[in-house]
């Protein structure tokens, strides 16, 4: 085993509902990966991602953190380890933005104790860091789509995970904040040597920051490896059941349907 | 938070509105007993009427009054949580319809005194019961389904409850009127109340951070490191303990359960290491000051508590309600 190895899945088989999302998944993530998670609706990327972080069990196989099973650590410790972004905010009791920021310290602190000032400073950085400074005193629900969204990332920033596990990061942001969240995404994993797994719909923000790709097919099976092996045109298009077409762009690449 | 009044702020001020409450309690009523004899009396002196009006009457109905208004907060409190739901009070899982059958179905049998607590009491587990099992069906346990489930059985309490009192002699009707609307006029101990409700507050005060991330969504505590199952499993049969114990007491009374908790996030906010004893103390007063004006506003007779409470309760909470500029 690599000992670099953060989080390791191993013959893992994933179903949900009778249906199989994947099966005999071998597939590690090292620290620095960025990768993209990418399917059609409804293949079972978020009960992928859920079943990574040890929120439900896997039909067959082990996930590993830290060369550890997943299984056999403590809820805590696995939340020390591992952040996940959920892909809508549940239902929930009032709270300010900087009380939903704060929760994310929750698996940092001991027992007894309550957040001290390092703490609510860490939120308003994370807070500060997704452009919600100065809301920090507002009430959650009165955000929209797109605050809120960044306001559940910096929920996770805070967290500080040595692995990101986020479900549609990118979803309800505009422009400028998907350019924003990936470029730090990026800085975290390739300065801080975190690691980050994440579903995605956009191919073209997919090819720009992450390293490698995991693919799901809907039929059980899957296929990962290198971004610019995998973004191939036949690939996309078995993917996606429509053709893609990739054309060469300013030393890059971009990626159009049909 | 620097919104927020702070601990220094609220604690005192809650802490002595309980003392002048109780206070007041032990004072007023059909002799009225001035301070200085009210503090001989507690001490074991003063003359032998005075001691037994203020120490043999009047300490226990408020210790009752308080430890009632406390539980049902506390209750209420760790309902909302655990249905993340801020319609959800101590009720809601049929505990109080339960207890009502109980009670009423005792007194319906001629029985008195301790035999109509012990109806209440097993009333309010068997409904309890009856609420966990059906909820916990095949498709899991989810707060909706809690909800649905608890609000079905009420309400089939409730049509028993009609029922009983239909059927009921003329002579008892009163006396269960009584005990639907919420009374402290049975001469309660107030000591099982008094002990659930420090025993209640000394559980689940470690564990309000946990409280406070569980109130966030139940995947994001999971994920947060949190074991959601047995923390929501602890939450429901302590909640409904205390509102057992609290319905025994002194009958459903209504409100408190429900509002203490919102009116405390309204003015202090919802971080509940500051809202599990400020609901608590702010229950307990609350209940005290309507106890004292049941029994003193239509002298000689006495209004059933849960009235009160609401008569009183209703547009403070309405003011609060309508002023209030934070989260919601």
């Amino acid at each position: 085993m690599n000992p670099a190895t953060l989080l390791e899945a191993r013959s893992l088989e994933v179903d949900i509902g009778g249906k199989q999302v994947c099966r005999g998944l071998d597939f590690a993530i090292r620290p620095g990966d960025c990768v993209a998670l990418l399917g059609a609706n409804g293949v079972g990327k978020t009960t992928l991602l859920h079943t990574l972080t040890g929120l439900r069990p896997a039909a067959a196989g082990e996930v590993l953190l830290d060369g550890a099973p997943l299984a056999s650590l403590p809820r805590r410790r696995v939340a020390q380890r591992l952040g996940l972004l959920m892909q809508q905010p549940e239902d929930s009791l009032p709270a300010t933005v900087l009380e939903t920021a704060l929760i994310g310290r929750h698996p940092h602190l001991d027992f007894w104790r309550w957040e001290s000032h390092g703490d609510v400073a860490i939120a308003r950085r994370a807070l500060k860091s997704v452009g919600l400074e100065g809301l920090e005193q507002r009430a959650q629900t009165s955000l929209s789509g797109g605050e809120r969204r960044r306001l559940d990332l910096a929920t996770v920033l805070v967290q500080d995970p040595a692995v990101f596990l986020l479900d549609e990061p990118a979803g309800q942001l505009d422009l400028h904040h998907q350019l924003a969240l990936l470029g730090q995404l990026q800085r975290l994993t390739a300065q801080e040597g975190r690691a980050v797994l994440m579903s995605l719909h956009d191919i073209n923000l997919a090819a720009r920051f992450c390293n490698r790709i995991l693919m799901l097919f809907g039929d059980g099976g899957s296929a990962h490896g290198e971004s610019a092996e995998m973004l191939s045109p036949e690939t996309l298009s078995r993917l996606y059941r429509v053709p893609v077409r990739v054309l060469p762009w300013e030393g890059g690449k971009a990626y159009l349907p049909g | 938070m620097q919104r927020q009044p702070s601990l220094a702020l609220w604690l005192p001020a809650l802490l002595l509105a309980s003392l002048g409450a109780f206070l007041l309690s032990l004072a007023v009523g059909s002799t009225s007993v001035p301070l200085h004899a009210l503090w001989e009396a507690l001490l074991g002196g003063g003359d032998a009427m005075t001691h037994t009006v203020v120490v043999e009457l009047r300490l226990p109905r408020t210790v009752s009054a308080f430890a009632v208004g406390g539980l049902l907060a506390l209750a209420g409190t760790l309902m909302q949580v655990l249905l993340r739901n801020p319609l959800a009070d101590p009720y809601i899982l049929g505990v109080s319809g339960g207890a009502a059958v109980g009670a009423l179905g005792a007194l319906l049998f001629g029985l008195a005194g301790l035999w109509v607590h012990a109806g209440a009491f097993s009333g309010a587990l068997v409904s309890t019961l009856i609420v966990f099992a059906l909820a916990h069906g095949r498709g899991g346990w989810t707060p909706t389904r809690l909800l649905l489930t608890g609000i079905a059985v009420a309400s089939g309490w409730t049509a028993v409850v009609s029922l009983m009192l239909v059927l009921g002699s003329d002579s008892s009707l009163h006396g269960m009127l009584f005990w639907i609307m919420g009374d402290f006029s049975y001469q309660p101990a107030g000591v099982t109340a008094l002990f659930t409700l420090a025993a209640g507050l000394g559980l689940w005060l470690p564990f309000a951070r946990h409280l406070n991330v569980l109130a966030r969504g139940e995947t994001l505590a999971e994920a947060l490191g949190i074991a959601v199952r047995p923390l929501s499993i602890a939450i429901y049969i302590s909640a409904s303990l205390f509102t057992a114990v609290a319905v025994t007491e002194a009958g459903s009374v209504g409100f408190v359960g429900l509002v203490v908790p919102h009116m405390f996030r309204l003015v202090v906010g919802g971080d509940h290491r500051r809202l599990l004893p400020g609901a608590v103390l702010l229950g307990g007063c609350l209940l005290v000051l309507a106890d004292t004006l049941a029994r003193t506003v239509a002298e000689p007779r006495q209004l059933p508590v849960g009235v009160v409470m609401s008569v009183v309760g209703v547009p403070l909470f309405l003011y609060l309600l309508n002023r209030a500029r934070g989260p919601l």
